[in-house]
């Protein structure tokens, strides 16, 4: 079952930093030796191993809701399976919080547009610098060109930690002394475009969605990427790839404005436990998330949480971070990340 | 709006009352629901398991007493168990060393132990008048020495210059040889943020423990941190010993559970607490006021306190006193309350601050900056004497401020309503705790359910 991990774990050479995988193994077998403890005893299906569950869900910061909600589900699976063994109820729980997350993997494609602006939005450390710095290796990977905006302006030498990432991969940043965000990165789309980039991401100030003036902030930023980039500017593509089951295809998208940013990511620590749902609601409010991002997975935290935003406010994940590296970022790929929380690899 | 034990426990005490005691069976009830809350909070499960079981104790004996109501006795009980678990008050930074005193920060990628060392060595230069020195161990990060030194010359406080070539350990020592010399008496130590299973990094900051010897090793956590944070805590506290706590990004609306999980694992102090991500924004830990928040009762006296620091002293602290003693407070501090309000960044930034049935009200009586604007536009066209005497304004004076103020009665009278509300609310806070707020909400604000 850890197939798709020891894959990637080869395909990348990554010397700096092999150690993610076994971390993410190890904080992992914890869970899997409390589930195959449960399920190993044999037995029938009885209420303890409901209450079990529900503990296991719990303490991965699924929350109250959507814990309630997956196990209603498993009973009625179980139900109409005609279940009854002990060892079946963790492919049914599998099944169902993959139900629950499988219309979350919905990869981010960024050939629609070019430039193809991405803004990057969150809480204060949750992980958009670096973010940045591992989609640009990724990105290049896919043969893009790539350029970078130095929105933070006001976090201490957050200006300095982008440029860093910029030299790793070579890329230009685009940066002021001070100065207002929104202008650094109208500068950036306009750079972008006069030098026919193919990606552009755009880092923001980390913020809190209490301070009602910094959100504001945030919205006019996104506003003025829109006036960089209005509708119909963005080269259209050829559209050589089908658009994705489930995406905006490009009929669609001009139908709701093709100007930048297209791309909103709103970044999510996976230490984070039930405020995730109160940042996706107020960025989602503020900014029209798009996409997310849930960083630091190759810690103890299991970032359950996707399984309420999941249920709440849906809205693509598109990468994880496991890792400070330039290469530890992959694409969210749901029964992974299910196999991964109730660790179903360590029988 | 979050769920919480507010609102929850408004269900289950409409339950018990009626009931003369409090039973096994219905105190199971009404522990469900304080479990559900404190995990809608954050708090993780297993601490959570024995809270309950220890609120569960104490209010089997209070039944012994009898005379009480019961819901008043439960909702007394998880708020003083909740707070004794906090632990004390204002435990302050231990300096009883021979200068340079090291402070030595550890946590997570991101917590804010950077922007806390920038914050701390302030406070301490303010308060304690001491000479401090700023270093960074911090080597991976990018510009992460950047970050600090960019603090240290806002601050104008010294900064041992290091380098991403150099070791931590050399960093630091180097830095405590430079502070000795100097005559420094603190020496705040910035490390690299670092996953717990991260075995190679927890030697490190192992290694510089033992080299600096620092009188204070304080754990810095995320206020938003979720149920993971026991074991982080378990894993910091086992490689460090932690004297200390600081709880960052409390200006968020996160509920905080974390705080309890943290404290009950590693059984430190919280020393202080995270406000802002600007260089002022350290404060004392108050743990009534943290399971207040944890149980989702809001915290007006932190919100005096921030309007303290953002706004007129001297007249956020007669404010303060008149809500201590729940006396006089009038129309001129209800405006004032709100110039102050938009000074922290309008109505929505304060809600969460707020006791849950308060913001709830006032979301659905739609108060937003606007609505603010024109309250404050009402109270600007009453005299001085109907502002301290509010009770004057009758129809003829509403009639007159409402074409002052460009508006029609109806806004003066629900304006006096809502002030009416608050006063009641300050009162009821000030005089009796949490209990008696609780008992005096049911009925005092509108649109709650009955
Ligand atoms: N272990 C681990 N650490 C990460 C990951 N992503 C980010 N970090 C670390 O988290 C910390 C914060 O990351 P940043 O990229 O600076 O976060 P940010 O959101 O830009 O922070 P602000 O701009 O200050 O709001 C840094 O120490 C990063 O190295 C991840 O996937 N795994
Ligand atoms: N709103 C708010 N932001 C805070 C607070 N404390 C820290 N921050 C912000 O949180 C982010 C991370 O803070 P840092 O001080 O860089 O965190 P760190 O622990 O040093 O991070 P690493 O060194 O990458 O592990 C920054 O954007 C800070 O401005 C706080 O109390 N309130
Ligand atoms: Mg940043
Ligand atoms: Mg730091």
């Amino acid at each position: 079952m850890f197939g798709f991990l020891k894959k990637t774990a080869t395909e990348q050479h990554t010397p700096e930093k092999t150690g993610w995988l076994s971390r993410l193994k190890s904080s992992l077998v914890r869970t899997g030796g409390q589930l195959s403890e449960l399920f190993g005893r044999g037995g029938k299906i009885d209420e303890d191993l409901y209450e079990e569950l529900e503990t296991i869900l719990i303490t991965a910061d699924v929350g109250m809701d959507a814990t309630r909600f997956l196990l209603a589900e498993l009973r009625h699976y179980v139900k109409v399976q005609h279940l009854t063994e002990a060892g079946q109820l963790k492919e049914a729980l599998a099944h169902c919080l993959l139900k629950l997350l499988k219309p979350l993997a919905q990869p981010l494609e960024t050939g629609t547009y070019q430039p193809f602006v991405i803004m990057l939005c969150g809480v204060n450390g949750a992980g958009k610098t670096t973010s940045i710095g591992k989609l640009t290796r990724y990105f290049q990977g896919q043969g893009k060109s790539v350029l970078l905006a130095a929105g933070d302006t006001f976090r201490a030498a957050a200006r300095e930690q982008l440029m860093e990432w910029g030299a790793r991969n070579n890329v230009t940043v685009i940066a002021q002394q001070g100065g207002d965000p929104a202008a650094v990165i109208y500068d950036a789309v306009q750079a972008a475009m006069a030098r026919k980039i193919d990606v552009v991401l755009a880092d923001t100030a980390g913020r809190l969605t209490t301070q009602a003036h910094l959100m504001e902030e945030i919205k006019k930023v996104k506003r003025v990427i829109a006036k960089a980039l209005p509708d119909g500017q963005a080269r259209l593509p050829l559209s050589n790839f089908p658009p994705q089951a489930g995406e905006r295809t490009n009929e669609s998208l001009r139908e709701s404005g093709s100007s930048a940013p297209h791309e909103v990511l709103l970044v999510l620590d996976a230490n984070t436990g039930q405020n995730a749902l109160s940042q996706v609601k107020a960025f989602g409010d503020a900014l029209g998330v798009t996409g997310l991002v849930l960083t630091k997975l190759d810690g103890t935290a299991k970032g359950g949480v996707i399984a309420a935003i999941a249920k709440a406010h849906p809205i693509p994940v598109r990468f994880i971070g496991v890792g400070e590296g330039l290469d530890d970022l992959r694409p969210f790929v749901a029964e992974d990340f299910v196999s991964a929380l109730l660790g179903l690899d360590n029988d | 709006m979050l769920d919480n034990l507010t609102q929850r426990l408004s269900g289950v005490i409409k339950n018990l009352r009626g009931q003369a005691r409090l039973t096994e069976s219905n105190i199971q009830d009404a522990l469900r629901e304080v479990r559900l809350a404190l995990l809608e909070a954050d708090v993780a499960l297993p601490v959570v398991k024995e809270f309950t079981a220890q609120v569960k104790q104490a209010a089997l004996g209070q039944e012994v007493i009898g005379n009480l109501n019961p819901g008043q006795a439960l909702i007394g009980v998880v708020h003083r168990e909740l707070a004794r678990l906090m632990g004390e008050a204002n435990a302050g930074i231990n300096l009883a060393t021979v200068p340079p005193a090291v402070i030595l920060m550890a946590g997570l990628q991101g917590a804010g132990k950077t922007t806390t060392s920038g914050k701390l060595a302030r406070l301490m230069r303010e308060q304690m008048k001491k000479k401090i020195l700023l270093v960074s161990c911090d080597v991976y990060r990018p510009a992460a020495i950047e970050q600090l030194r960019t603090l240290a010359q806002q601050l104008e406080i010294d900064f041992f210059a290091s380098d991403i070539s150099q070791k931590p350990r050399d960093i630091a020592l180097a830095a405590q040889d430079y502070a000795r010399k100097h005559h420094h008496d603190v020496l705040i130590v910035d490390t690299a943020g670092r996953l717990a299973i991260d075995a190679a990094m927890m030697e490190e900051i192992q290694q510089l423990h033992a080299a600096l010897k620092p009188i204070e090793t304080l754990f810095v956590v995320d206020a938003m941190t979720g149920q993971d944070a026991v074991n982080t805590a378990k894993a910091f506290g086992a490689a460090l010993p932690l004297t200390g706590i600081i709880l960052t990004k409390l200006d968020g609306d996160a509920r905080g559970g974390a705080a309890l999980s943290v404290r009950h694992i590693t059984g430190k102090p919280i020393k202080f607490v995270g406000v802002s991500e600007k260089l002022n924004g350290l404060e004392a830990f108050h743990p009534e006021r943290m399971a207040s928040r944890i149980l989702g009762m809001g915290d007006v006296l932190s919100l005096i306190e921030e309007a303290q620091r953002e706004v007129d002293h001297a007249e956020a602290e007669k404010l303060a006193q008149k809500v201590k003693k729940g006396e006089g407070f009038d129309l001129n501090d209800f405006k004032m309350q709100i110039v102050q309000m938009r000074k922290m960044g309008g109505v929505s930034a304060l809600m969460d601050k707020l006791p849950a049935q308060l913001s709830q009200a006032a979301a659905g009586s739609k108060v937003d900056d606007k609505s603010i604007s024109r309250i404050e536009g009402i109270i600007n066209s009453m005299t001085p004497r109907e502002r301290s005497h509010p009770e004057l304004i009758k129809a003829s004076r509403k009639r007159r401020i409402a074409a002052g103020a460009g508006v029609q009665v109806m806004h003066v009278n629900q304006l006096l309503n809502q002030f009416e509300q608050t006063q009641k609310m300050m009162k009821m806070f000030s005089k009796g705790g949490m209990a008696k707020m609780m008992r005096g909400m049911k009925g005092m604000l509108p649109g709650m359910g009955r």
